[in-house]
């Protein structure tokens, strides 16, 4: 049960990432990568008001580990700081890594407040 | 046909690419349910791996950090075996990169690990955290990246 939860959340949120971060490349170019810092940042806030929420298991498995887990990603962010410091791109490499782990825990802090605050 | 690859920063897709511009308007039943498909393994191998090493809320998220960090080794491995063939199959970074290493490593659930940490109290576990996964992360994709393109320059003399 919990396996197709997972196996359904992340079927939308894998390619899901793919067509936002080509939506933001088209509106803001490809120099510094935007595209996946504002996925990392949504599906921040989405988990931080998910964590918030009063969830059952099912839930939690297709939105949080499917959807979130699969939206979000780690290899696409340090592989882009890689390419920009060798690049010779020092501060966008930087600002890249240490900008989306800022932004995120703002994120999934403010979800997790803004939610705990509105709900009973 | 170097200069492309040169160029790109994003691994997912990287509009400045001509291949990657076209292929989901060509093809986008194909690119997408190969993300999809990719997207799905990489998220089960990454629930099977968190479900066996569970973790409290002030206790350090070694599954997922293992996760992460050996996602970001592979990536670094996968585009530059793909850089070294032109490219690859035209499936091989939709399914492989987007699919399973996005699917595999996750961004959201360590930064709520993260605040977890915080609001229960354990600042030491918390910044621990946060800044192992970056450096092992940033070192663990140059890992990969460096140590295969020199074993592909060493076997292609």
């Amino acid at each position: 049960m919990s396996v197709l939860l997972v196996a359904l959340g992340a079927a939308v949120g894998a390619p899901l990432r793919y067509l936002a971060d080509r939506a933001v490349q088209a509106r803001f170019g490809s120099a510094f990568p935007w595209g996946t810092l504002t996925v990392n940042v949504v599906g921040s806030l989405v988990l931080g008001v998910l964590v918030a929420l009063p969830v059952t298991p099912a839930i939690n498995a297709l939105l949080g580990t499917g959807f979130c887990g699969a939206f979000t990603t780690w290899s696409t962010l340090s592989y882009e700081t890689l390419r920009l410091a060798q690049a010779g791109r020092r501060l966008p490499a930087l600002t890249n890594t240490l900008g989306s782990v800022a932004a995120g825990l703002a994120a999934a802090s403010a979800g997790y407040a803004l939610t705990q605050a509105l709900t009973p | 046909m170097t200069q492309r690859p040169r160029q790109r920063i994003d691994p997912d897709v990287d509009l400045r690419s001509p291949r990657d511009r076209r292929e989901v308007i060509r093809h986008p039943a194909a690119v997408l349910g190969a993300v999809a498909a990719g997207g799905v393994l990489g998220s089960l191998a990454r629930a099977g791996l968190q479900a066996a090493f569970p973790h409290g809320p002030a206790a350090f998220a070694w599954a997922t950090f293992g996760i992460n960090l050996g996602g970001c080794l592979l990536i670094g491995v996968l585009m530059a075996v793909l850089r070294a063939a032109g490219g690859g199959p035209p499936l091989a970074r939709p399914f492989l990169g987007v699919g399973v290493l996005g699917g595999f490593t996750t961004f959201s659930t360590y930064v709520v690990d993260v605040h977890q940490a915080l609001v229960v109290g354990a600042p030491g576990t918390a910044l621990a955290y946060l800044v192992g996964t970056v450096v092992g992360a940033l070192l663990a994709v140059w890992t990969g990246d460096t140590l295969t393109g020199r074993l592909l320059q060493w076997r292609g003399r």
